[in-house]
């Protein structure tokens, strides 16, 4: 079964962490992409650039309306995802507590199953 | 020889080929990857320049061949490993059955079941990493781990390459037969995305069921698997329209039934009824030659199905089969005696926000006259499904109902 392992951060709670946690975070998704891969779960993962770097596109009559991002006014955005293939929904869960972000206040990690998919996989 | 006669002459040599060469050497990870080493050569140099005159005695020289050289190359670290490596090279034992000791060891209880599938479809199948990859929809890489790491646990469990005895074979067949049933699940209803079959992985589980059925034809639950897999194969071409929407049962073509499935799981399923033992896929088979048999929907004889479904009930308890068998008593009593079995699973964590409950109580309430109420359900089970042609379906059976209403 395939599941997105979406990371919603907060820039704000991001920031009030100190060097060493900050470090620590990094470390904790390497290794969490060291074991998916090991283990054969892992399809793919991407991070994503600031929030303030994004375009909205909309079309109006016929006419495309961009404006900078983000499209929701919120404390919280989506800064990546894990898109991983496992046994079944309580073991994405149990994957998902892995993941650094899980143990930080303020930081929110989602989980959902992958209903449609298409394209080439291997990046 | 088209290279389709080949793809399938290689996944009939595998088990044979790999059985052999675990025999004599051991090592059923080394072997594994030095015989798919092979099969890649053969796909490649066959076709070009003609089958060899041996194409086993071929597969076997390669895959040897690979295995030297990988021992060779190996050789440092295992000398390092052979300290607590409990590797025993059994005699070559001509005739017994390899493709069974295979299958075994493919659905070792270490693994996990997407390791065991994965496992079973190269080293028993024949496929290729790429193509096992390519059916489940994830990348090579991926696939490749997950199939190294089932035959790193499968070295460390210590497995020996024999069949195990007594209850344990036992217990070891129901998870070879299970893992089976995995894989034509697979391949007939795709846990998600928008293709609703995947035809060649239900087909393997079939080549695959029958080439256990050959070795034990005595076992009922394997004849029983067999017959279940070929009498729900038989509806493939009337399950699903040209553009890929669903057709439930009572609203299939009959016609398109393939008659010669039918027959010959119907005949599989009466010799296993016959048998000394009783088990869930006989029952789930006769269930499904029972609907087979019917030349109508009308003319299903619902309280046949709903007596098996009790008797499945009895011997394997499952909410699924209660959830059956209320679409069944629904038939045969009306709809609220199957809403009132239907009850019975609200307190079932395992049910609780399936989308196979809300669907079936949708169709009960619809029957029973609850328009609105039918219309409620079929919208949430539409949005709790992970299919996409189940979740058009249900949404067009929630549409159907307010226009009636």
């Amino acid at each position: 079964m395939k599941f997105l392992i979406s990371m919603h951060i907060n820039p704000a709670v991001l920031d009030a962490l100190t060097d060493e946690e900050k470090a620590a975070i990094g470390d904790g998704h390497g290794a969490f992409i060291e074991a998916l891969k090991k283990s054969g779960e892992l399809i793919t993962t991407q991070a994503l650039v600031d929030p303030s770097q994004a375009a909205v596109v909309s079309v109006r009559n016929g006419q495309p309306v961009v404006t900078d991002g983000p499209f929701l006014e919120a404390k919280e955005y989506l800064g990546g995802f894990y898109l991983i293939d496992c046994e079944n929904k309580e073991r994405a869960i149990e994957l998902a507590t892995q993941i650094p972000d899980t143990a930080i206040e303020g930081l929110g990690v989602e989980v959902r199953q992958v209903m449609f998919a298409d394209g080439q996989l291997e990046a | 020889m088209t290279t389709s006669a080949i793809e399938d002459l290689l996944r009939e040599l595998t088990p044979q080929v790999l059985g052999t060469l675990v025999r004599r050497n051991g090592q059923f990870e080394a072997c594994e990857d030095a015989l798919q080493e092979a099969v890649l050569a053969a796909t490649v140099q066959w076709p070009a320049e003609g089958l060899p005159d041996n194409p086993r005695g071929w597969l076997m020289t390669v895959a040897s061949r690979r295995l030297i050289d990988q021992v060779r190359s190996d050789h440092a670290r295992r000398e390092r490993e052979s300290a607590t490596a409990t590797e025993v090279v059994p005699e070559d034992v001509p005739d017994t059955d390899d493709t069974l000791v295979l299958l075994f060891l493919c659905c070792h209880p270490t693994l996990t079941a997407a390791s065991q599938t994965a496992l079973t479809l190269r080293a028993v199948g024949g496929l290729t990493t790429a193509e096992i990859a390519r059916a489940f929809l994830v990348p090579e890489a991926t696939m490749a781990a997950r199939i190294s790491r089932a035959k790193q646990r499968i070295k460390a469990a210590g497995s020996s390459f024999s069949l195990p005895e007594g209850a344990e074979r036992e217990e070891r067949l129901r998870v070879v037969l299970h893992v089976l049933y995995l894989i034509f699940n697979e391949g007939y209803t795709a846990s998600s995305g928008s293709e609703l079959h995947r035809t060649d992985l239900a087909h393997e589980a079939i080549r695959l069921a029958r080439m256990v059925h050959a070795q034990l034809p005595e076992d009922d639950e394997v004849t029983g698997l067999l017959a279940l897999m070929l009498l729900t194969d038989a509806r493939r071409e009337a399950r699903t329209t040209a553009s890929g929407d669903l057709v439930p049962l009572d609203e299939q073509d009959r016609t398109k039934w393939d008659r010669a499935l039918i027959d010959e799981g119907t005949e599989l399923v009466k010799a296993s009824l016959a048998g000394p033992a009783l088990g869930p896929y006989q029952l789930q088979a006769a269930i499904a030659a029972t609907h087979d048999d019917a030349a109508t929907a009308a003319a299903t004889d619902w309280a046949q199905v709903h007596a098996l479904y009790l008797v499945l009930e009895r011997i394997a308890p499952n909410p699924m089969v209660t959830l059956n068998r209320a679409i069944a008593l629904a038939e045969t009593e009306g709809p609220q005696a199957g809403l009132a079995l239907l009850a019975t699973l609200d307190g079932d964590e395992r049910m609780a926000g399936h989308h196979r409950l809300l669907s079936v109580r949708a169709h009960l309430l619809e029957k029973a006259g609850d328009a609105a109420g039918a219309y409620e359900h079929f919208r949430l089970a539409a949005k709790s499904t992970a299919s996409i042609a189940e979740q058009r379906y249900l949404e067009s059976r929630a549409g159907r109902g307010k226009m009636s209403s």
